[in-house]
Formats: structure tokens, sequence, C-alpha cells
């Protein structure tokens, strides 16, 4: 029996839209590429968190292989991913800097010593200027910079020991080569 | 009574819409730039809102960017590319026509071209079996 076209069109337009929209569905809205990656680490020298008369910076860092973790004590995401920053701390692999991003020094500085201290130093960026530099649009993000100086990865969320491991680790031997 | 007040103070809430009316600039031609400026750039964290619709922190700290860049005598597209330097195109509202986002763009005339097309093709079939056999217009074999 042959089907007539007006019964076939809709029907094949609808199958058409329901891929599209069925590819649509799985892919993530919250997986924005970023327009960092592969390009020079933005530069900052901010007032260390635990001393205002101490700057720290991407200086303090170069010519190795280092992560930038954003973070803040407003940002509940934050406190989940923190044992596993101190866990990676622990493993001793790479040094982590933390930016603390529109915080206040008071709460930060307490968090660091309730939850224990993952990182080498932190930048403290009150007015978020820095943060802005580096595209970031919510905390916690996680980048690592090679030792030329160039982004190479960046997470998105909290941080978990799966996420290190897969993404990040295989990521360490070559970014900390220099070129 | 008080549930009538209620709704009546919740329906105006809902219309205090608008975050950003604040005054930044003395020049209202300077304003109206800002004005645009803002509404243009996306707030990335809340996606379709613009930076000036938009409460998160975030929309702010780029506000402030947007006014600090034109203080510093910056054009639009200079600030156009800090933004975009940082967070990609899809901070601007309004994508720029690329490889990546012609079809995008194309897209409205597309469907338009089609349509007249299966207009003409319709038409057409009518005009032809209404010439071969006027009685059977009504239920010729048409497309829908």
């Amino acid at each position: 029996m042959r089907i007539p076209w007006r019964f076939l069109a809709p029907a094949l337009l609808f199958a058409a839209l329901a891929a599209v929209l069925a590819i649509g569905l799985r892919m993530d809205p919250n997986r924005l590429p970023s327009a960092l990656i592969g390009k020079p680490a933005p530069e900052f020298s901010l007032e260390s968190l635990g001393d205002p008369g101490w700057k720290v910076g991407t200086a303090d860092l170069a010519r190795q292989a280092w992560v930038l973790n954003v973070w803040g004590t407003w940002c509940p995401p934050c406190r989940d991913e923190h044992p596993t920053l101190v866990e990676i701390a622990r493993e001793n692999r790479v040094p982590m800097m933390g930016l603390n991003w529109r915080d206040d020094r008071t709460l930060a500085l307490k968090w660091l010593a309730q939850l224990g201290n993952p990182y080498v130093s932190v930048a403290y960026d009150p007015d978020g200027r820095t943060a802005i530099d580096w595209g970031v649009t919510g905390a916690p993000e996680t980048f690592l910079i090679d030792a030329n100086g160039i982004v190479v990865k960046k997470y998105v969320g909290p941080m978990t020991m799966d996420i290190w491991q897969r993404e990040f680790v295989p990521l360490l031997p070559a970014a900390g080569e220099r070129r | 009574m008080r549930g009538w007040a209620l709704i009546a103070m919740l329906l105006l809430a809902a219309s205090a819409g608008a975050v950003d009316t604040g005054q930044r600039f003395d020049n209202p031609a300077e304003q109206a730039r800002y004005e645009r400026l803002i509404r243009d750039l996306r707030c990335v964290v809340c996606r379709s809102e613009s930076i000036a619709d938009s409460n998160a922190p975030l929309a702010a700290d780029l506000r402030r960017e947007v006014e600090l860049l034109m203080r510093d005598g910056r054009s639009d597209a200079e600030i156009h590319a800090f933004m975009t330097e940082r967070y990609g195109d899809f901070v601007l509202l309004r994508p720029p026509v690329t490889p990546r986002t012609w079809l995008l763009w194309a897209a409205p005339a597309l469907f338009l071209a089609g349509g007249l097309a299966v207009v003409i093709v319709v038409v057409r079939r009518r005009a032809a079996s209404a010439r071969s056999n006027p009685a059977s217009l009504d239920d010729g074999p048409d497309v829908p």
C-alpha cells in the first residue's frame, strides 16, 4: 500500500524535529567552552589573603605547572570540593594557588583554618576584577596552567578525585615541560 | 482582605523587573551608550538575561567593568572584544556572523524561502488540476 505524502510529510517532519531536540537535550548547557584554553594565563598581582602587605600573583609560580582554584566562602559547592583539594594538595604533584573571589577576608581565613589549607598561596580578589580577566562565571572553577604560562585546562564545578585523576593528572607531565 | 493585599503586592513586585536603572554618566549620550552596551551583553551565569536585567553579582561586576572601560575611552568594538576574549562569543546577545553561526543568522530567510517554495508548488498544482478538470478543485490531490 502506498502512503500518501500528505500523511507521510508531517510524520517525517516530526521525526526530524524530535531527533534534533533529542540531541539538544543531551547537550549540557552548563558546559561553556572557555575562551582561555590555549591562551596565556591572564597575569595578576593581588593582596595575599593572609597578609595584606604581601603580593600574590602569577609571577610566583612561573616556569612550572600550577593550578588556580577559584573559590569563596559564599559558595556551597566550594565547601563540597574542599576536602578533595586538601587531598590533592597532600599528593604534592603540583602547586595550587587559590583565588578568593568576592569574599570577606575574615570569613575566608576562618574557612581555611577550619577546613584545612590546600593552597601554596591565596590571592584576595574582593571586587572580582581578576576573576573577570579569567572569564570566571561561577565558583568553583579550577584551571591548569603549564610551565610556559598557557592555560591548558579549565574545569567548572566542584572538583572530585575522579575528575582530578581522569582529566588533570594525565596532563601534568606535559604541562611541566618548558618549551 | 489581607490575601488580596498580598496578591497585589506580589504582582507589583513581579513588575519591578528592571535591575540596573542607575545613572552612571552625567552626559545623556554616554548614559544611553552605556545602557545599550549592557543590554547587548549576556549575563553568563543567568544565560537568558542581559547584564542590564540581571541581579547576579557577576552581572554587577560586568556593568562596573563596562563603565570603567567607557571612562577609559574604549570604543564599543574594544569593549565587545574585552568581553569575548574572556567569555567567548557567548557573552554577546547578538552573536557575530562567523562560519559557525551563519546558519543561525540565515535560518529565518531559509524558512521563509522554504515556505514560499511550498506555496508556489501548491498554487501551481491547483492551477494545473483546475485547468484539466475544473470540477475537482475541492478534492484534488493537493499537498497539505
